[in-house]
């Protein structure tokens, strides 16, 4: 993976100094808290409901086990003993004090870490496919353009007070596992017919009040242009974005307000003066940075392990952990390990101080001291031999890190919802967790199969909700909390935006709403349909007919109280 | 975050008495606190642009007022004593052709948040070919002036209720940067031997 040189080391030391003076001058007062809001933001720090937050940079995801034992110590000595990864691939501390966050900063330098634009209205952590370098069906490594994009959006001068935040996510794979299409720019790495490389450019995509998916303003841009092209679309977005409404001020309106078309002509236009000039990449650079995501030195093994295939015959858990935790590897003999943050009882993506140190030294162990961390909350190894798979289930399970349930239902997308974050009109963890217990059962999730399950706690929908098979979201009414359903919305290359089926419902009426909507499926599938084809194929009337169809026995207590 | 400021801050006036040596209104200019003789109208509620009367002495004006009364000005712009300002929903194109014309031009924030000068003052500097004294006025403050160093500004005039001393220190906050913009044209990629992965 990459590693700082004396530039990056440099630069971090003079943003901690930076940012160590701007929280002097607002803890005496020299700044208002709204000249420092700005500030904080672009070094990670949120005010929540009860405490700051710190959201901390993981680069496309990729993390070395020393980096992850950071967290772990940083969980420890400043915060609860728990961390929360995020759906864009960061990691979140919800109970840190303002005056401890340059020192915090300062340990995370200390292994090529930092906090800069995870937050704010600037260019935020650029994300990837988790599986990036080990996929099977990848094309090209996105890694690469991924951390040259993240050193040149870093601190840039004209862009770090746009109209709103501004996302950029990297596939190279032909399953698109990184959601480009709801990105503000979503880049897939491809080959033209020359077989040169570049990138397919998608614009205006994004979750929250309008969900939109991204247009394809070009279809090839040779991979030297990556950063003028970029800069010209951000400078179109900088100038005419609208800034007089926050919910209609990402990039995503703009497109829709001028049209593609003319969105692109204005690019285009911006670009040719940039095209060729100095920020254009060199072959030396992108080697450079290329160097550091060349393969692990991998062991020539035969594809298939024959204790693998033992212990298989022999355990109806480890098979079940196999069908769902474990992905092909591109190279014979290994696999692709998921961890699950998913347990049911846990907040999705939270993950103890113990559990993370655990991980760390499962990645020493077992998977060349590297892991990754997924969109969907969960964590990755990315390089385990097929004969050590039994093993580190064993040793995963014993952390609670092994439910066998990526994909299903209960691999939820959730948001910290209103137990935290000062935004949310209700809570979602606890949503999530009633769902995940009334589908505990392990054969009826693998009965019900893929499903996308995504709860968000306000309209920014941090979690999801819109492109969640069944998507949830927290709404207020009058005060109480109530939650809004949606079907048929779906994320990766046949992405889509759910559909409401109809009057919200109250916290405790949820698990059964859920309930109706997987009998649907149970009941009209045809062979071999996933519960999102069901949905494309009927629509929503008969999910919807059936939840509405009988009154859903609710507790006495709404919303705010239900599961207090 | 509430961006509807109607008074710029810099019209707002400082409550301490001026001691002598600050009776002169002082902007920092190429990286050094210096005192400054040129006075920003602002046209008032009432005001219009064709209609205001420019006050004598070294002025910058509203874009709009320079739009409408060019022919009048003319002269107090060749005597170099004349300046015009950009909101920050203007175009810099506005000005395409005639950026020499003037002394200074500087670039409002209504807000600090507003980011919309930034690249105003970079095409100003980038494409309309303006070498003169690019000025940051208004919403001015230490922690926005690198960024807004780089882009293309020279001067600022930081917000009058701010110490201009410690203002400057924001123009140092770092010694290296990765990316081009105006005062760079090379990023550190092609400007330094950078390190690879170690053989």
């Amino acid at each position: 993976m990459y590693q700082y040189d004396q530039y990056d080391h440099l630069i971090a030391k003079e943003r901690i100094a930076q940012y160590r003076d701007q929280v002097r001058r607002r803890l005496c007062n020299e700044l208002t808290e709204e000249e420092f809001l700005p500030l904080r933001l672009q070094n990670g720090l949120y005010m929540q409901r009860h405490a700051y937050m710190l959201r901390i940079a993981v680069p496309y995801g990729l993390l070395s086990s020393e980096q992850m034992r950071m967290f772990a110590y940083i969980a420890r000595t400043y915060d609860r003993g728990y961390g929360h990864f995020t759906t864009r691939q960061n990691i979140q501390f919800n109970w840190i004090d303002l005056e401890q966050t340059p020192d915090i900063l300062q340990h995370l330098a200390s292994v090529e870490m930092h906090a800069n634009q995870t937050s704010g209205n600037c260019i935020r952590n650029i994300t990837s496919d988790e599986f990036a370098g080990v996929a099977v069906d990848e094309i090209i490594d996105p890694r690469p353009y991924a951390e040259i994009l993240r050193q040149w959006s870093t601190f840039h001068p004209e862009f770090a007070y746009l109209p709103r935040k501004f996302k950029i996510a990297i596939n190279g794979a032909v399953e698109d596992r990184a959601a480009i299409a709801v990105h503000d720019i979503g880049l897939t790495v491809v080959h033209d017919a020359s077989g040169e490389v570049g990138f397919r450019v998608m614009v205006g995509g994004g979750m929250g009040r309008t969900p939109i998916l991204g247009s394809v303003i070009r279809e090839f841009l040779p991979w030297q242009h990556m950063m003028t092209y970029i800069e010209a679309i951000m400078r179109v977005y900088n100038q005419y974005g609208r800034r007089d409404n926050k919910y209609k001020a990402r990039i995503k309106i703009l497109l829709k307000a001028i049209g593609a078309e003319e969105f692109t002509r204005q690019v285009e236009q911006e670009w040719l003066d940039l095209k060729d000039s100095p920020s254009t990449l060199t072959v030396e650079e992108l080697n450079r940075v290329a160097g550091y995501f060349t393969p692990h030195a991998y062991e020539t093994l035969p594809a298939v392990d024959a204790s693998l295939e033992a212990h298989k015959a022999e355990n109806k858990a480890f098979t079940n952990w196999l069908k769902r935790n474990v992905k092909p590897h591109k190279v014979p003999g290994y696999a692709i390990v998921v961890l699950s943050l998913k347990k049911v009882g846990v907040a999705p993506g939270d993950a103890t101080a113990e559990q993370i140190d655990f991980v760390a030294d499962l990645a020493d162990r077992y998977s060349f001291g590297q892991l990754r961390v997924t969109h969907e909350q969960n964590l990755v190894l990315a390089d385990i031999k097929q004969s050590d798979l039994f093993a580190v289930w064993q040793e995963a399970k014993a952390h609670g890190l092994a439910t066998p349930n990526i994909g299903l239902i209960t691999d939820i997308i959730c948001c910290p919802g209103g137990d935290f974050c000062s935004l949310a009109n209700a809570k979602s963890i606890p949503i999530a967790q009633a769902i995940a217990e009334r589908f505990d059962d392990l054969d009826y999730q693998h009965d019900i199969g893929e499903m996308e399950l995504n709860i968000s706690g306000c309209i920014n929908a941090c979690g999801h909700h819109h492109v969640g098979n069944i998507g949830v979201l927290g709404v207020d009414k009058d005060g109480s909390e109530w939650y809004q359903v949606s079907i048929g919305g779906a994320q990766g290359n046949e992405s889509s935006v759910g559909k409401i089926i109809g009057p919200s419902f109250s916290a405790t009426q949820m698990p059964e709403v859920v309930e109706r909507i997987v009998q649907v499926y149970l009941r009209d599938r045809i062979e071999g349909e996933r519960f999102i084809d069901t949905t494309r194929r009927l629509g929503i009337a008969p999910f919807k007919d059936a939840v509405y169809a009988t009154p859903i026995k609710s507790e006495s207590l709404h919303g705010e109280d239900a599961y207090a | 975050m509430p961006d509807a400021v109607t008074t710029p801050a810099a019209t707002t006036p400082t409550v301490t008495a001026p001691t002598p040596n600050q009776m002169q209104k002082q902007i920092i200019k190429n990286k050094a606190v210096v005192g400054d003789d040129w006075t920003v109208l602002r046209l008032a509620e009432g005001e219009s642009a064709d209609g205001v009367a420019i006050p004598v002495g070294k002025v910058i004006v509203p874009l709009t007022v320079w739009q409408a009364q060019a022919a009048a000005l003319q002269l107090r712009a060749a005597a170099g004593e004349l300046g015009v300002w950009f909101a920050s929903d203007e175009r810099p194109e506005a000005l395409t052709g005639e950026v020499a014309k003037f002394a200074v031009i500087a670039v409002d924030f209504p807000k600090f948040s507003d980011g919309r000068g930034y690249s105003i003052a970079y095409n100003l500097r980038a494409r309309l070919g303006y070498t003169g004294e690019l000025r940051a006025i208004g919403d001015v403050l230490r922690d926005q002036m690198f960024y807004m160093q780089r882009v293309g500004f020279d001067a600022f005039e930081p917000r009058a209720d701010r110490n201009i001393h410690d203002a400057l220190k924001g123009l140092s906050d770092f010694s290296e940067q990765y990316q081009t913009s105006w005062d760079q044209k090379s990023p550190l990629f092609r400007r330094v031997q950078r390190t690879g992965v170690a053989q």
